[in-house]
């Protein structure tokens, strides 16, 4: 008896006692394993036969399709198109470069031992982006310009997502700070911008970008759409992204705040040093889903005439000579978006678990 | 009430003599006529009070009474409205150039502590000479680790604040506040978020830290820790200075009714 007190009841263990104890515990549960068992295995075995076991991989003509599975062979013929969009065959290699730089600063985030992690990820925020907006365009280096109408695909995608990314973060920051500041001129300013653009459609941002704006401004200062559309994706993301950070700010305890002011550390330093890093590490699950909402939301792009990854391919299942492709073209869709998205989310937490110090305030 | 009140505060004219060894040595808090109010309601009135160098301070009162709004008005966490404080010869009025110095020269210990949880013991300790007061990183933390040390808990200076017990954090407090070489310790009740086993470890540390010559201003219930190192005890009621004395004076004999009365409540059992 007293020796039993001692330990904790023993779990039963093993695939037989999990399934009596979770999944047949009661003739209703048995009841219901064999009815959801049933449609699993009858949805599912179509589902892969589908996707894969008669699915089509080969081959150059539709005509090579057999039509009982998925047509993969359309991605794969129209893949330089889903990716590239227009750019020129003869001219890819840019890009490649680019996104053969994006593995490098990324991909080494996700291994914990990587000896220049830091540097990597660094290297993305920074040498990245302006390598990309000398690269791609081109126009300088002795590089042949390639209108920025030609780009499309995936790499539009990526560009819009990354500057839209990488310009909103300090943006909020700015505004959020702005509107927690004693100044009422600075506060008033940064309140009316986060309510401007926070209650307006993204799609109207983008049709004002594209067919108002060209109008107010001054006659030979037009810059192109894709440039109009980042800036406005960017400016109403960052009114987003500055009431996420806000919301971190407010969870600061004052205690913080007055010790830093104790220490005589200034408004900046307090703010650099205490206050944002605290704020920031507290909101980075809200910060993850705008960014991630953010990057679904470039699709829109598709109403101002812009081809992105959706664009390309809904204009490509339309193509006469590809017929009854449409589906396939969705899932891949679908199958890039959530990569890029679920990788996003599985670095926010990676980097939550590292910047957690264990200590509730 | 507001004549007895000037009478009282009378008595601490530089001039007027106190006892202890710090008595002819100049001011360093000098608080004249001071007023505050947070909206309409009247914190602190009338309040007069002259520090010495080296002086040891332990304001007590009942809760709401206004001492922690007091001090912390010294380093201008709060704005006073009426009246005069200087700090090192220096004015505290709205010119943050003023504030920030007198805040270099004015270390602050908060009732939770108030580390920084996303930086370690030692960054904690460290961040504020480097980036205030320049110091080369080296030299702080060779200066942090000897204050760490002073405080007993050197061993502690790679872990975060989080994984330290109240006491260890409230003496990772106090060594941050001297990383900055302050002339003033403020303890804004530094032992009344601590359970009981973990205040002595504290008071230790004041304790040590009173005899070195620190001018210290604490506002604490330890009444122990009032009779053993305070120069003064100053009672607070009401936003006002109702009384003040020598802790031998102050706890056997004290001469305002509103003291006698808070005295018989603390010292009840």
């Amino acid at each position: 008896m007293a020796e039993s007190m001692k330990r904790p009841p023993r779990k039963i263990q093993g695939p037989v006692a999990w399934m009596r104890q979770h999944l047949f515990s009661s003739w209703y549960n048995s009841l219901l394993t064999i009815v959801v068992g049933y449609l699993v295995v009858t949805n599912v075995s179509p589902l892969i036969n589908w996707l894969f076991l008669e699915a089509n991989f080969v081959g150059s003509e539709p005509s090579d399709c057999s039509g009982t599975g998925a047509c993969w062979l359309f991605v794969n013929q129209r893949l330089n198109f889903f990716i590239y969009g227009f750019y020129p065959d003869d001219l890819q290699w840019r890009v490649d470069i680019i996104f053969g730089l994006l593995a490098v600063a990324f991909v080494p985030q996700f291994i914990e031992k990587f000896p220049a992690r830091k540097a990597c990820g660094l290297f993305g925020l920074t040498g990245l982006p302006i390598i990309g907006y000398f690269l791609i365009p081109g126009g300088t280096f002795g590089l042949e310009v390639v209108e920025s109408t030609k780009w499309g695909g995936l790499m539009l995608t990526l560009i819009l997502a990354y500057i839209g990314i990488l310009a909103s973060l300090p943006i909020g920051i700015v505004l959020a700070l702005g509107r927690r500041s004693d100044m009422p001129m600075i506060r008033g300013l940064c309140v009316v911008f986060i309510e401007v653009w926070r209650a307006v459609p993204l799609i109207t941002v983008l049709f004002m970008a594209s067919v108002m704006l060209p109008l107010f401004l001054p006659d030979g200062m037009n810059f192109e759409k894709l440039s109009r559309a980042l800036i406005g994706i960017t400016l109403w993301q960052s009114a987003y992204m500055a009431e996420v950070i806000r919301g971190g700010l407010q969870a600061i305890p004052r205690g913080q705040y007055e010790a830093a002011d104790a220490l005589g550390l200034g408004y900046w330093k307090k703010t650099g040093l205490i206050i944002l890093p605290q704020a920031l590490k507290m909101v980075i699950p809200g910060i993850v889903n705008t960014f991630i909402s953010l990057f679904k939301d470039t699709t829109l792009v598709l109403i101002i005439g812009l081809f992105d990854l959706l664009g390309t391919v809904q204009s490509t299942i339309t193509d006469p000579a590809w017929q009854n492709v449409a589906i396939e073209g969705y899932v891949f869709v679908a199958f890039c978006f959530w990569v890029f998205c679920f990788g996003i989310s599985r670095y926010s937490q990676n980097l939550e678990r590292k910047l957690d110090t264990g200590h509730k305030t | 009430m507001g004549n007895t009140m000037t009478d009282q505060t009378q008595t601490t004219d530089p001039q007027s003599p106190t006892p202890g060894e710090t008595a002819n040595k100049p001011d360093i808090i000098r608080v004249e006529g001071m007023h505050k109010w947070y909206g309409d309601f009247h914190v602190l009135r009338d309040l007069n009070l002259n520090v010495r160098h080296g002086e040891r301070i332990v304001i007590c009162g009942p809760s709401g009474s206004g001492k922690s709004t007091f001090i912390r008005c010294l380093n201008r966490l709060e704005e006073h409205q009426q009246g005069k404080i200087i700090v090192d010869d220096i004015e505290l009025t709205d010119d943050v150039r003023h504030i920030d110095t007198v805040r270099r020269e004015v270390g602050m210990v908060f009732q939770h502590f108030n580390l920084f949880p996303h930086l370690t013991v030692l960054e904690n300790l460290c961040l504020s000479p480097i980036w205030v007061r320049k110091t080369p990183r080296k030299e702080a933390e060779a200066d942090a680790m000897e204050y760490l040390k002073r405080v007993k808990i050197p061993d502690q200076a790679k872990k975060f604040p989080g994984q330290l017990s109240g006491g260890q954090q409230q003496r990772v407090a106090i060594a941050r506040a001297l990383c900055m070489k302050p002339k003033i310790m403020l303890f804004d009740e530094p032992t009344s978020a601590l359970d009981p086993e973990m205040i002595k470890e504290v008071l230790d540390v004041m304790i040590e830290l009173a005899g070195s010559g620190m001018t210290m201003m604490c506002v604490t219930h330890e009444m122990g820790f009032a009779k053993t190192v305070a120069d003064r005890v100053i009672f607070m009621d009401d936003g006002e200075i109702v009384e003040e004395a020598p802790p031998h004076d102050f706890f056997t004999n004290p001469q305002e009714p509103r003291t006698q009365s808070f005295l018989q409540q603390i010292l009840a059992h």
